[in-house]
């Protein structure tokens, strides 16, 4: 795996500069929805520039390159302590080229050594398979959009929200609304029904690994993805919270399993600039393909 | 379209209403969590750093030096202004602010202040770091990076067309406040 710390370098760099085609696409289709003329079709303008000043510069689209996220589906018996450090070496190096913004802070003395590396950071979620395939996706999610995430236990009496799908609904609508101006809007949900409050916000992270024009396997969530999306476009909260008519570019729901006393619906929010990118890699560790 | 030169008069941001798009020529220094806790506790700002009439960024910028050693900025969206909130009233009163720049909005005291002092919140489109920077002429000063560090100290921005929208006025107006309450009753026919 010779090639494979120029493949992880080459994946943080396009995926703090680039976004991907299909959320690119969501992100033109909202800005011509927008009434013309108006403040939200202006936020859109600059939103729509700035993915394409990023580009050509081959500069981060936000400043807040976020938390690295790394997920890896790999072959029984592959070298996980090796790819581990590879990447952190990957980070290290965009940082000092500046894909990545100095973004890791010790929680307790608030020191910053400059290398995005520490506890924590980068996060790296292997995933064994039966194929031989290495396949290494990568998100890159902001402090702003993270903060506006919320969990949810139903039943919630406040937001009259029992224990179905209906209850489900109305705690997810409310986030939409709590979360508004905040963020960076419009912006992508990731949810998670069930689990514990870990596995939760854990799964409803790695709805954002979906493509935004995927569909759910199970039609019945399907529905309540649409549904979240209609519903919080009629709201007029709008680009950034400024009013119009795009509040949400999508919504994807994962499901686990729940112990009888709990019921967790666990929301994450990711912002317009929702980086992640993923490659295919060859024997050597090249780049064989890209999967957004 | 409405065009602020600093320094802005009192005039000048009294006209200024909720919705309206700015486009901000002069002089921008920023300001986040470290400048605000520091005024707060009673420390003064370094010569060079006059704020009368000034608009006051919430920014943690990127700032590179280029091949003539000269700071360049490379990345300049706003940060999440909220957390000034405890701190901003007294920060508009104190230095004389004619505006704010951030995103995300603020809260009733420094919504009060606004009407009083006669400030104007303009808030960014947040993420927005390239064209924003783009609109960044020239970076002729840094003050109290020692202190500070990078992202934390105040930079001095030359900007010319830097866009904003009003979203907080000086007549006692929040475009946040009404947005939620109508998008909350809104919601109310849905569920
Ligand atoms: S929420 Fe997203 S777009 Fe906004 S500042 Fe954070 S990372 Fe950037």
């Amino acid at each position: 795996m010779k090639l494979l710390p120029d493949s992880l370098l080459e994946l943080v760099r396009r995926t703090s500069v680039e976004i991907p085609d299909d959320v690119h696409r969501a992100i033109v289709d909202s800005l011509e929805r927008e009434k013309k003329g108006t403040i939200a079709e202006s936020a859109m303008k600059i939103i729509d520039q700035n993915i394409a000043l990023a580009k050509n510069k081959s500069q981060p689209i936000c400043q807040d390159t976020g938390s690295i996220i790394f997920y890896i589906d790999c072959p029984v018996g592959f070298d996980q302590p090796g790819f581990e450090e590879t990447a952190r070496q990957a980070v290290k190096f965009a940082t000092g080229k500046g894909f990545l913004r100095q973004n890791s802070v010790d929680s307790i003395t608030g020191k910053n050594d400059g290398t995005n590396l520490g506890p924590g950071s980068p996060a790296l979620h292997f995933h064994q398979h039966r194929s031989p395939e290495v396949m290494v996706r990568l998100v890159l999610k902001g402090g702003g959009c993270e903060n506006v995430g919320a969990q949810y236990s139903l039943p919630n009496e406040k937001l009259k929200a029992s224990r179905d799908l209906d209850g489900c609904r109305k705690v997810i609508l409310d986030a939409v609304l709590q979360a508004q101006g905040k963020g960076c809007g419009p912006g992508v949900l990731g949810i998670c029904i069930g689990g514990d409050r870990a596995a939760g916000y854990e799964l409803s992270k790695q709805q954002f690994l979906r493509k935004l024009d995927d569909h759910n396997a199970n039609p019945e969530l399907e529905k309540l993805e649409r549904d979240i999306v209609a519903t919080s476009n009629k709201l007029g909260i709008g680009p950034m919270g400024f009013g119009g008519r795009t509040t949400l570019l999508g919504a994807k729901i994962g499901v686990l399993n729940r112990l009888p006393a709990s019921y967790f619906v666990s929301i994450s929010y990711m912002c317009w600039a929702y980086r992640r990118q993923g490659v295919a890699l060859g024997p050597d560790g090249e780049i064989q393909k890209w999967l957004y | 379209m409405t065009t602020l030169t600093t320094p802005v008069s009192e005039a000048a941001t009294r006209a200024l209403k909720v919705g309206d798009e700015v486009t901000i020529t002069g002089t921008l220094f920023t300001g986040r969590d470290a400048v605000h806790k520091f005024l707060h506790d009673g420390g003064r700002l370094p010569p060079g750093v006059n704020l009368k009439g000034g608009i006051l960024y919430h920014c943690g910028p990127v700032v590179i030096k280029d091949g003539q050693g000269n700071w360049k900025c490379v990345a300049a969206g706003p940060t999440t202004s909220i957390r000034e909130e405890p701190y901003q009233a007294q920060v508009i009163r104190d230095l004389g602010l004619r505006g704010v720049i951030g995103k995300g909005g603020m809260g009733d005291r420094t919504m009060a202040a606004c009407k009083e002092y006669g400030c104007a919140y303009l808030h960014a489109v947040g993420g927005a770091a390239q064209v924003l920077a783009e609109c960044i002429k020239s970076v002729p000063n840094v003050y109290m990076m020692e202190e500070f560090g990078a992202p934390e100290a105040i930079w001095q921005f030359e900007v010319a067309g830097f866009p904003a929208i009003v979203t907080i006025d000086a007549n006692g107006n929040s475009l946040h406040k009404e947005i939620f309450a109508a998008s909350q009753a809104e919601l109310a026919k849905y569920i």
